[in-house]
């Protein structure tokens, strides 16, 4: 099912968590929510359900209107960041309620019930755990009875909050390839909300990066890494370093001194210089960033050291071979091999 | 010497414990405490009511206005305490799941009865539905009798014995949030399912334990009713009232016999209410 969120504004008493958001999520698609705390994620996901009405705007499923449906009449799925399972119930009674309560008329017999909640369990990977209680069961796997209860209704779409957040990174990994499996089999169109972003970056098909109230870029997961198209998604997603610039005569300088990179169609003034830490290369040409080592770490395979640039201190990073015999107070000169020019501001 | 040293650390076995001395005090003046002020009167209640041999004991409870009274005692608790707990759920419902002006004025409200002193309650009906008031005479030529008649009763009951549910299931509502309404409406239950198959299982122990305490009151309510029934005798007398009556009838031993009813559902109470709370203690709200 696609679900077009169009202009939609949402407020509490006055305080505007979203402005103006406007989202085209595709059928079968699986994108991901990511942002800041507080940058409106899940009051995104539960307009969406329909747990929350906007203020203004209207959100489509399909070619109807679901602005003035109730959650009920959404058909959808939703995962709670903390499960909210029933706690007064086995994971067999959790799996089948959204069936249970049906009108008798849309109701399935109780073995077909029966039937379909044990096929869930299992392709949840927990058979043989039907008479325990939510208490009885670790967190990732009261994670994966929730998500087996939310598709147990064949929803038309698939609602996470932050479906890991509470586990631990071990963990979180295993079931982000499950959940990406699971998607792939059964075809949901799922919306997913994360602040971690390399669980977006690995599991999404697309992913929508908010910023305050507000959606800062949608695409795919490299093209969002590769071509970010604002100062603060190039900062929030992956790595960065950036540093104040001076663009004129077509090319950028540094406290007076050329850096040997040209300015495009950049227009003469003062702007912002973004690159990523390990996407550098160390030269000896005169026209470059140089700079004086501040500290270095050794981060895995990688050495990470801060360069304090020019005379006016600006400290960027850039990431050295682990064998690198740089240390404190080292003189390093690079240049990026990619980069991006924002106005300054 | 090391040794020695280590024994008397060992002695003091955490650092709050007193001495063994101070321990033993303590507790000794608690239990007479106790003895004195629970356990004697509760004893008194059933010596003087088996005084005169158990079948004095069975007369005087078989006594016409004695029968009276337990059973209107009955009926007004069958009454005050279903409309409690449906007074009780929709409060705490209100306050704990949704959020509106006036919240806290409505917390304080529900407080009311327990900082009022029960004669004042009283007084309050009496006032409202007495000969000098607009509703009373307005009421009564529909034929309908509030005060030194059962509704009367019911209505001092209700309003002294209202805050135990509603006390009880706030705390406990507010604790457990919305995300368990919110999943079961998302997997498309309706209002009512989603009342009966998750919000009361939820809090089921922690209302059960709030009726209880409820009842105990309404039972044993003395200081409203008295005001509001005008004990009448095999009217409007519940037991406590006729317990007092007996009791200044110079009828000690019937008076006592009634008394240790009521002591004996204090009793159960007391016992169920530790059962619960042993049993299902993270399920009923703490504060008590
Ligand atoms: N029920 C509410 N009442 C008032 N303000 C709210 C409410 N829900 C959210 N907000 C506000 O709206 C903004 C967005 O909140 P939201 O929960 O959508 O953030 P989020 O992106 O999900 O953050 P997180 O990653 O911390 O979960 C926040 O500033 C929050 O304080
Ligand atoms: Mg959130």
């Amino acid at each position: 099912m696609e679900v077009r969120v169009q202009n939609v504004r949402k407020e509490f008493d006055r305080f505007p968590a979203l402005h103006d958001v406007s989202l085209d999520i595709r059928s079968g698609e699986l994108i991901a929510l990511l942002g800041p705390s507080g940058s409106g994620k899940t009051t995104l996901l539960r307009l969406i359900a329909g747990l929350e009405m906007p203020t203004q705007g209207k959100i489509f499923f399909g070619d109807t209107d679901a602005s003035e449906k109730t959650v009920q009449e959404r058909n959808i799925g939703f995962v709670f960041q903390h499960y909210a399972l029933f706690r007064h119930m086995t994971i067999l009674e959790n799996i089948s309620f959204g069936l249970k309560v049906r009108p008798r008329s849309s109701r399935p017999p109780a073995g077909e019930i029966r039937r379909r909640a044990l096929e869930l369990l299992d392709l949840v990977q927990l058979s043989g755990l039907e008479k325990r209680y939510p208490s009885q069961l670790s967190g990732g796997q009261r994670q994966r009875v929730a998500l087996a209860r939310a598709l147990a209704i064949e929803p038309a779409v698939l609602l996470l909050d932050e479906p890991f957040g509470a586990l631990d990174a071990q963990v979180r990994r295993e079931l982000r390839k499950w959940l990406r499996e699971i998607h792939d089999r059964t075809g949901h169109t799922t919306v997913f909300v994360t602040h971690d972003q390399e669980e977006a970056l690995e599991l999404s098909d697309r992913l929508c990066v908010m910023s305050q109230g507000k959606i800062e870029q949608v695409g795919t997961p490299d093209t969002v890494y590769d071509h970010p198209t604002s100062p603060f998604v190039f900062g929030f997603i992956g790595e960065s370093s950036t540093l104040p610039v001076t663009v004129e005569n077509g090319e950028l300088w540094v406290g007076g001194r050329a850096i040997g990179i040209p300015a495009g169609d950049a227009s003469p003034g003062e702007a912002r210089l973004f690159f990523r830490p390990h996407d550098v290369d160390l030269i000896e040409a005169d026209a470059s960033l140089a700079g004086v080592v501040s500290t270095a770490r050794r981060v895995g395979g990688t050495r990470r050291v801060e360069l304090e640039i020019g005379g006016a201190g600006h400290l960027v990073e850039v990431d050295l071979p682990f064998d690198h015999p740089a240390g404190e107070k080292t003189r390093l000169a690079f240049r990026p091999r990619r980069w991006k020019l924002f106005p300054a501001g | 010497m090391a040794t020695k040293l280590r024994a008397r650390r060992l002695r003091r076995t955490s650092p709050t414990s007193e001495s063994r001395l101070v321990q033993f005090l303590l507790i000794a003046i608690a239990l007479a405490f106790m003895g004195v002020i629970l356990l004697l009167p509760l004893y008194a209640v059933f010596h003087e009511a088996f005084i005169k041999g158990v079948g004095a004991f069975f007369a005087a409870l078989g006594e016409k206005d004695a029968q009276a009274a337990i059973r209107l005692t009955l009926l007004v608790a069958a009454i005050a305490v279903p409309l409690n707990v449906a007074f009780g759920l929709a409060a705490s419902w209100a306050i704990a799941k949704f959020e509106f002006k006036g919240k806290a004025f409505l917390i304080t409200l529900i407080d009311l009865p327990f900082s009022v002193s029960p004669v004042i309650s009283g007084l309050v009906y009496v006032l409202l539905f007495g000969a000098g008031s607009f509703l009373g005479p307005w009421l009564k030529s529909y034929g309908i009798e509030v005060l030194f008649a059962l509704p009367g009763i019911v209505l001092a009951t209700i309003f002294v014995t209202f805050p135990f549910v509603a006390r009880e299931l706030i705390p406990l509502m507010q604790d457990q949030g919305t995300g368990d309404e919110e999943a079961a409406l998302s997997l498309g239950a309706n209002g009512w399912q989603t009342f009966f198959r998750v919000t009361l299982p939820n809090i089921k122990w922690g209302l059960l334990y709030g009726v209880l305490l409820c009842n105990a009151r309404a039972m044993g309510e003395f200081g409203a009713v008295a005001v509001v029934s005008g004990k009448i005798r095999g009217q409007t007398t519940t037991m406590p009232l006729q317990v007092e009556m007996l009791y200044n009838e110079y009828n000690a031993s019937a008076a006592f016999a009634l008394a240790s009813l009521l002591a004996l559902l204090a009793l159960v109470t007391l016992v169920l209410k530790t059962a619960l709370e042993w049993r299902f203690g993270n399920e009923i709200a703490a504060g008590h």
